[in-house]
């Protein structure tokens, strides 16, 4: 299977899914 | 205006800022432009960059991640929030904390890339030191990987350092 990381885009959709996942632990944390 | 200690903090803030962009800008300057580009070059023009551009932008890049990580870490101990954020608020429970915390520990994680990944791999890849044509390949992939890595990473680096100051 070919790495995602590989491509530009994949890689940035992905930033952008880390992005939303570190919102919410932020947020889980500062409750 | 006083040149007091927040104006300090404010200069140790914008010296950390310029370093990061020089930072971040060549890192998406390798990602964006020559990774994609590099495969279109006629092979008797490549040396321009492999030999020249390259490596320059290599001594840039490599300091600014150094010179980003020292004021960021001088930053944080002259905000009083080192010592929350190198355990993301898990102590204070304070949302700024775990936001820059999380930013810091990202950044950390690309400064070592760049110094302990990156820049001996791309050594190798690009002839600045002894090796086979197998080991060049193979270094350059694993620098181009981290590469990604890094810049995959950067999204919510920045994110979190920005929304540290102005969301939480």
């Amino acid at each position: 299977m070919k790495n995602p990381l590989e491509s530009l885009p994949s890689t940035i959709v992905m930033g952008l899914i880390l992005t939303v996942i570190l919102v919410l632990v932020v947020e889980a944390i500062g409750k | 205006m006083d040149f007091d200690y927040n104006w300090f903090t404010f200069l140790v803030r914008w010296l950390h800022v310029l370093s990061g962009v020089m930072w971040i800008g060549l890192l998406w300057y390798f990602n964006f432009v020559q990774i994609p580009t590099m495969p279109k070059i006629p092979d008797e023009h490549k040396p321009g960059v492999t030999k020249h551009i390259a490596p320059q932008a290599l001594f840039w890049f490599r300091w600014a991640a150094m010179s980003t990580l020292g004021w960021g870490i001088l930053l944080a101990l002259m905000n009083n929030y080192f010592s929350d954020s190198i355990i993301i608020g898990l102590g204070s429970g304070v949302a700024k904390h775990a936001a820059i915390g999380l930013g810091m520990w990202l950044g950390t994680i690309m400064w070592f890339n760049v110094w302990f990944v990156i820049w001996p791999n791309q050594k190798i890849a690009l002839g600045l030191v002894e090796a086979s044509a197998d080991e060049k390949k193979k270094a350059g992939r694993t620098a181009m990987l981290f590469s990604r890595f890094n810049t995959m990473s950067s999204i919510p680096m920045l994110y979190a350092m920005v929304a540290a100051q102005n969301v939480y």
